[in-house]
C-alpha cells in the first residue's frame, strides 16, 4: 500500500506537481497560495523553482519552460491573476509545448486579501480550462490531470483553490514521480508569435478547443453525479462540495471537477431527473447562469449569499429550513490583527504620526497603519498603488498638495510592481518622497525571500539587488537610507525631504522581528515607582504593552523584542531596557 | 464512530497551528479519516485566530459548525468567550487562564469583560489551567501551548504513549525534550 500522509492542500498541490514530474515552477508570495512553493523547494533535486519578482514574471517564466518542452507550475493568489493576465489570456491561444498549469488561490471572506474576486470569471475570459478539486488529496490527483488535459488539448490550464482548501489538512495517498519525456523544440511561429495575423487564427483553433472541451466534459471522471434521493439535486464543486455533503447527505450530487467549460449534456440529463435543482457556489454564480441561459430551472444566488464563506449549518438553514441548535455569540471586544511586537513599521508610523504626514499605503503588514491607534495610512489599493496614486494627486492638485504625504511600500513590494511606478515619478517630473520600508523579507506571507535579500527559493545565495543603487541608478538624487529605530534621524530625514521640491526616496531599513536571524536587543521594562501612567509610550499601540488595573503600564515580558520605542516617549524616565 | 470535532482558538503568534498539527498526527496515526482548518496569512498578526480539528470515519467539511464542538482548546480567556457559542450542549472547554489585552482595550475602545471563567462554566464543563506560569517554571514560555495538549489528552481517547511519538514527530528537533517535558506537566495536572 501506498504512503498516506495528513498533508495542506497547498502541500499537497506541490506533491501533485512532483508526481507529475514537472520541472520548472516560479510563483510571488500572495496568501493563500504561498506554501506552493514552500513546498516544491523540498522536490529542489527534481523541479527549479524559485520566487519571482511579480505574477506575470512567474507566469512568463512557466510559459517559456512550457515552450522548452517541460512540464512548468505557475502559482499565484487571486489578485495575482490580475498581474498575470496579460501573458494568460495570449498564452491560452499560443497553447502549450510542456504541461502548464497555474494554481489561482482564491480568497472569499478576504482573510487575507484586498477584495474577493472569483478567478473563474477571468478564466472565461480568457477562454482558459478550471478545475476546482475538494480536499488534500484531490488537490494532488487533480494537479496530474490537468498536465494531461493541459498537453491532450494544447492549453494551459487554471487550477482554482480557495483559501479553505489551501490551509486545510487532509489525508493524501502518496504516488511515485512520473518522469516525463521533455518535447522536441521546433519553431513555429504561426503558434508561438501573437501578432495580429497569427492571432486571428488562433483565435479560431481556442474557440474549436473549448467546444471539444465541453463535449468530452461530459465523460470526464472528474466530473461526477451521485445519485441518491432524487428530490433535491444539486450541482457543486470545490470546498462548497463538501459543506453539500455534510448538509444534504441524502441528496442526489453533480459534482464538478471541471469548472470551466461545464459538460452541458451531463448538467441537462441531471437536471432531467431531480425535482428541485440548486447550485452550491461559492462567489460568483458563474455555473448558475451559464446554466440558467440554458433553460434549465434551478435555485442559486436566490437564496445563497455571493459573499464570503459557506457552511454546512448555511445550506441546513436554507434548503433545509432545518431548526439547528444555534447559540447565540458572546460579546467579546474585537481582536482584529495588529504589528508584532518589535515591528519596525511601527516605529515608521508613529514619527509620521508625529508629523502629522498622511501616507499613501501599500499591500502588506504595514497596511495595517491605516487603523488605530497609529492611523496614518490612508489609502491601500493593489501592489505597488502608494508610489502611483501619490504622483497622481500630485498631478491633480499640485506639489504643495502633498508636501504632508508620502508613499510607503515595503522592500518586497516595491520589487514587485512599485518600481515601476517609480519610474514614472522620475520620467514624469514628480516632487514625492517615497518611503521604502525594507525589512529584509517578504512579511505578511511569512518571511519569503526575495531579489533584495541575497538569497533565492532553492537555498542558494546570490547577488542581492541594492534598493539604494536601483533607485540612484533611475537618477534619483535625493537617497537616503536610514536605521528606521534611529528616531531622530528619521524624523529629520522626512521632515526635510517632504519639504523639497524634488523626487526623494528614504529606505527605512530594519528587519522584521519575526525573521529567524533577529536577535532582540534586549527587553523592556516598566519600573513602577516612576510611571505617572500619562499612556504616552502606549500611543503606537504595541500589543506587548497595556494597563494595570492601576493605570501603570506593564510590558509582557515574553513578547517584548526590546525594540525601544516605548522607552523613547517616555519622558519620566519610567522605561529601561535590560540585556 | 460520529466525527469529533475540536476547536482550538487563541491570539496569532501564540502557536494553534503547532498545536493543531499534534492533534493532526494523532488522530492520523490512530487511521481515522482526518480534516484540518487552519488560519494563515495577514489574520495570524496578533489576531484572533481558529483552528478546526475533525476525525472519525469519514469527515467531509473541515469546518466545525457553530453549536457542534465537543472541545474548545483556548490559549486565551477572551478567546474562550468569543467562540463559545461553537460548542454542543455538553462541550468541554480548556482554557489557558491568561489575558491579553486586544488593542480595541489596550486603547480604551472596548472593555475586557470581567469574570470570563464564570460565565465559560455557566453551561460547559471548564478546565482552567495557568499554562503560561507552569511553562515559565519549566524555563520556557513558548512551550505552554504543549502543556495544554497534556491537558487535552487526558479527556480524549489516545494513548500517552502516542502522544509523545506524535509531539517527537512534529514540534522542531531542537524542542523535543522540553515539549515532552510541557506534556507531562499538563498530563498530570
Amino acid at each position: 500500500m501506498n504512503e498516506k500522509r495528513i498533508m495542506l492542500g497547498n502541500e499537497a498541490i506541490a506533491r501533485g506537481a512532483y508526481e507529475a514530474g514537472v520541472k520548472v515552477s516560479a510563483a510571488y508570495p500572495g496568501t493563500p497560495s504561498t506554501e506552493i512553493s514552500e513546498n516544491i523547494v523540498k522536490y529542489k533535486d527534481d523541479i527549479y523553482c524559485e520566487w519571482s519578482p511579480n505574477e506575470k514574471v512567474a507566469m512568463e517564466v512557466a510559459i517559456g519552460a512550457s515552450m522548452a518542452g517541460v512540464r512548468s507550475l505557475v502559482s499565484m493568489k487571486h489578485v495575482g491573476v490580475n498581474v498575470a493576465s496579460d501573458p494568460l489570456y495570449t498564452v491560452a491561444y499560443i497553447g502549450v509545448s510542456g504541461g502548464l498549469v497555474m494554481v489561482a488561490a482564491d480568497d472569499p471572506g478576504m482573510y487575507s486579501s484586498q477584495n474577493e474576486q472569483d478567478s473563474r470569471m477571468v478564466a472565461r475570459a480568457a477562454m482558459v480550462p478550471v478545475l476546482e478539486p475538494s480536499d488534500s488529496m484531490e488537490a494532488k490527483e487533480f494537479i496530474k490531470y490537468a498536465y494531461e488535459l493541459s498537453e491532450k488539448y494544447d492549453t494551459p490550464i487554471m487550477v482554482r483553490t480557495t483559501t479553505r482548501l489551501a490551509h486545510s489538512q487532509g489525508i493524501v495517498e502518496l504516488n511515485d514521480r512520473q518522469e516525463v519525456e521533455d518535447k522536441p523544440y521546433e519553431r513555429d511561429i504561426a503558434k508561438r508569435v501573437m501578432m495580429p495575423g497569427n492571432a486571428i487564427k488562433r483565435h479560431l483553433v481556442v474557440e474549436d478547443r473549448m467546444n471539444r472541451m465541453k463535449e468530452d466534459a461530459c465523460s470526464m471522471p472528474i466530473n461526477r453525479v451521485e445519485y441518491n434521493d432524487k428530490k433535491i439535486g444539486v450541482i457543486t464543486s470545490g470546498i462548497p462540495y463538501l459543506y453539500v455533503k455534510e448538509a444534504l447527505p441524502n441528496a442526489s450530487v453533480l459534482k464538478l471537477g471541471m469548472v470551466h467549460p461545464l459538460p452541458k449534456k451531463l448538467i441537462e440529463e441531471f437536471a432531467s431527473q431531480v425535482e428541485t435543482l440548486y447550485i452550491v457556489e461559492e462567489l460568483e454564480p458563474v455555473i448558475e447562469e451559464q446554466v440558467k441561459s440554458w433553460g434549465i430551472k434551478c435555485i442559486g444566488k436566490e437564496i445563497f449569499t455571493i459573499q464570503g464563506e459557506y457552511s454546512a449549518n448555511m445550506l441546513s438553514k436554507a434548503i433545509l429550513h432545518e431548526d439547528l441548535y444555534l447559540p447565540e455569540a458572546t460579546q467579546a471586544p474585537a481582536r482584529p490583527p495588529i504589528l508584532c511586537p518589535g515591528c519596525p513599521h511601527r516605529a515608521t508610523f508613529s514619527v509620521l504620526k508625529k508629523l502629522k504626514i498622511h501616507a499613501a499605503g501599500d499591500i502588506g503588514c504595514y497596511t495595517l497603519g491605516a487603523v488605530n491607534p497609529l492611523g496614518v495610512i490612508d489609502t491601500t489599493v493593489c501592489m505597488g498603488s502608494s508610489i502611483s496614486t501619490l504622483h497622481g494627486m500630485e498631478k491633480a492638485k499640485g506639489k504643495d498638495y502633498i508636501k504632508n504625504w508620502v508613499a510607503v511600500i515595503g522592500d518586497s513590494t516595491f520589487l514587485h510592481t512599485g518600481v515601476n511606478s517609480l519610474m514614472n515619478m522620475v520620467y514624469n517630473q514628480s516632487t514625492a518622497t517615497v518611503m521604502i520600508l525594507d525589512n529584509s523579507t517578504t512579511g505578511m506571507t511569512g518571511h519569503q525571500d526575495h531579489a533584495a535579500t541575497g538569497k533565492t527559493l532553492m537555498g542558494e545565495t546570490v547577488k542581492p539587488i541594492l534598493l539604494d543603487e536601483l533607485v540612484k541608478g533611475m537618477g534619483i538624487k535625493n537617497v537616503h537610507v536610514v536605521d528606521v529605530f534611529d528616531l531622530d534621524k528619521l524624523e529629520k530625514t522626512i521632515k526635510e525631504e517632504v519639504a523639497k521640491d524634488e523626487l526623494s526616496v528614504i529606505i527605512a531599513q530594519s528587519p522584521c522581528a519575526l525573521l529567524k536571524s533577529f536577535v532582540p536587543k534586549g527587553k523592556c521594562i516598566v519600573i513602577p515607582q516612576k510611571c505617572r501612567k500619562c499612556g504616552m509610550c502606549l500611543i503606537p499601540g504595541c500589543p506587548a504593552m497595556t494597563k494595570a488595573e492601576d493605570g501603570t503600564v506593564v510590558i509582557n515580558d515574553t513578547m517584548c523584542n526590546g525594540c525601544g520605542l516605548c522607552l523613547s516617549r517616555c519622558k519620566f524616565g519610567a522605561i529601561e531596557e535590560v540585556k | 464512530m460520529e466525527t469529533k470535532n475540536i476547536m482550538i482558538v487563541g491570539v496569532g503568534g501564540q502557536g494553534t497551528l503547532l498545536t493543531s498539527r499534534i492533534l493532526g498526527g494523532i488522530t492520523t496515526m490512530a487511521g481515522y479519516d482526518v480534516k484540518l482548518s487552519e488560519v494563515h496569512g495577514m489574520a495570524q498578526r496578533g489576531g484572533s485566530v481558529v483552528t478546526f480539528v475533525r476525525y472519525g470515519d469519514k469527515v467531509y467539511e473541515p469546518i466545525v459548525e457553530i453549536g457542534k464542538a465537543d472541545v474548545l482548546i483556548a490559549f486565551e480567556k477572551l478567546e474562550a468567550l468569543r467562540y463559545m457559542h461553537y460548542l454542543k450542549k455538553d462541550g468541554v472547554i480548556i482554557v489557558n487562564d491568561q489575558r491579553i489585552d486586544p488593542m480595541t482595550v489596550v486603547t480604551g475602545v472596548a472593555k475586557y469583560p470581567e469574570n470570563i471563567l464564570e460565565t465559560l462554566s455557566k453551561d460547559h464543563k471548564v478546565i482552567a489551567v495557568k499554562a503560561m506560569d507552569e511553562a515559565k517554571k519549566l524555563g520556557n514560555a513558548k512551550v505552554f501551548n504543549t502543556i495544554i495538549v497534556g491537558v487535552a489528552a487526558k479527556h480524549m481517547d489516545f494513548k500517552k504513549e502516542e502522544w509523545i511519538k506524535v509531539i517527537e514527530k512534529t514540534v522542531p528537533q531542537k524542542t523535543v525534550e522540553i515539549n515532552k517535558a510541557a506534556f507531562e506537566v499538563g498530563y498530570n495536572i
